[in-house]
């Protein structure tokens, strides 16, 4: 009889051996016994002390990461979707630019608040927080428009093309927030925002029509995470603060 | 609407940042056990999960499809590991084997799962002789045994993470295996 070689045990260890060895081990107390050698003292280094990792690791992961990644260069502008709205913004643009002005350099300020990638001169510590609290305010308020939308869709409406839209008004302005939320330590708000930013994207990038069981589940979702109340919730505190200072 | 591995990395190949991330909440867990492991250092595990997925995103576009994302991730963090260790190597800064409270590597804290004191002393006794033992591991027969023994990846994962073919990734679990149990397999007959 040939004994199983200690690549073949090895691979019987592993649960890699072909049909033939592991009858033969069925057959063979040798081998067997082989086998158990092995076991025992590769079981033996297989108990590892690993430092454990939170639930939410991933999610701290990508916040380190997210701002070393670089800026892709990618075609963009070749995809139809871009180039046809893109074309008539420019148009409704070259009308009304000129009236915007004075509220774009507003905007401009409040969004240089919100990413807080560079300070902000001549605006004080309290007026910033101020600035920042509407804004978030305001964004909480679209954003449960968003929501009442979705929950209060029929099972059966699965375009969902104006909520789609939306979202991905709403999906740049929300990801500043939450990265605000996030460095200034305000784990509270980074949450609520980064479960907005998953429904947001997901809707987002939708294919053009949802089948029922995807709008159901983005429901779900929502009603699970309890989102509209806690957005709403949030929102209430929100004004109350902002008005407070 | 769940994405699959593969679904999210052809959206991060278009561009889609919201797909990478799906896939690097999905992966952090794994990659840093896998980093832990070939480092023993915390630090040093967090910083290749980092450098993993920032080398994964520059590299998205050379993402085939051909081997599972998970693969994938794991052939650019055992690179990274590796690069990390030699250079390390080259300054003498590693140690990952030696035997005191604060630096001791992971395989020397093994633990046995019950009260056995038998399987006390033999784990303590086996975990003395590692260091000599994994010292003769290659580099390239460390990450094979700790993919195929740890991370529980079938040959041609292994070879696919190494860039080897399956019988040589197969060879290299064989090398690592044989060598451990040379340098092992006495201390656990004496502790018997």
């Amino acid at each position: 009889m040939t004994h199983l070689t200690e690549q073949e045990l090895i691979d019987a260890y592993y649960n890699d051996a072909p049909s033939a060895c592991r009858e033969h081990l069925d057959e063979c107390a040798e081998c067997r016994d082989q086998l158990a050698r092995l076991s025992e003292l590769l079981d033996g280094v297989r108990d590892v002390p690993i430092p454990s990792r939170g639930e939410g690791y991933g999610r701290e992961v990508w916040a380190r990461l997210e701002p070393r990644l670089p800026i892709r260069k990618t075609r963009w502008w070749t995809r139809s979707w871009v180039l046809v709205p893109a074309a008539l913004t420019l148009l409704v643009a070259a009308f009304v630019g000129g009236m915007l002005t004075v509220q774009r350099h507003q905007t401009g300020a409040t969004q240089q608040i919100i990413a807080g990638t560079q300070p902000v001169t001549g605006i004080s510590e309290k007026d910033r927080q101020r600035i920042l609290l509407a804004a978030l305010g305001d964004h909480l308020d679209r954003s449960e428009i968003l929501l009442v939308q979705l929950l209060n869709s029929n099972p059966g409406d699965a375009g969902l093309g104006d909520q789609r839209a939306r979202a991905r008004d709403l999906l740049e302005e929300n990801r500043l927030l939450r990265e605000s939320a996030f460095r200034s330590g305000d784990q509270a708000h980074a949450a609520l925002l980064d479960d907005l930013e998953r429904v947001f994207v997901d809707l987002a990038n939708s294919p053009s029509r949802l089948s029922s069981e995807d709008v159901a589940g983005l429901r779900q979702r929502i009603e699970n995470q309890g989102l509209l109340f806690k957005v709403r919730v949030t929102n209430t505190d929100t004004r109350s603060k902002g008005q407070t200072l | 609407m769940e994405w699959t591995d593969a679904a999210a990395a052809d959206e991060a190949r278009k561009g889609n940042q919201y797909a990478f991330r799906v896939l690097v909440e999905r992966h952090s867990h794994a990659l840093f056990r896998l980093a832990y492991r070939m480092t023993a250092n915390e630090q040093d595990a967090e910083d290749l999960v980092q450098e993993t997925f920032l080398r994964a995103y520059k590299q998205i576009a050379r993402f085939d499809g051909r081997a599972a994302f998970s693969t994938w991730l794991y052939r650019i963090c055992s690179n990274c590991s590796l690069d990390l260790l030699r250079v390390k190597k080259n300054r003498n800064e590693h140690q990952p084997f030696v035997n005191d409270d604060e630096s001791m590597h992971w395989l020397d804290r093994v633990a046995a799962p019950g009260p056995n004191p038998e399987r006390l002393t033999q784990s303590g006794q086996i975990a003395s002789m590692l260091e000599p033992a994994l010292k003769k591991l290659s580099d390239m027969e460390r990450t094979a045994f700790i993919l195929r023994h740890y991370e529980g990846c079938d040959i041609e994962q292994i070879a696919c993470t190494l860039g080897v073919h399956a019988n040589a990734a197969k060879h290299t679990v064989f090398r690592a295996v044989q060598k451990l149990r040379r340098e092992l397999e006495p201390v656990r007959s004496a502790a018997k």
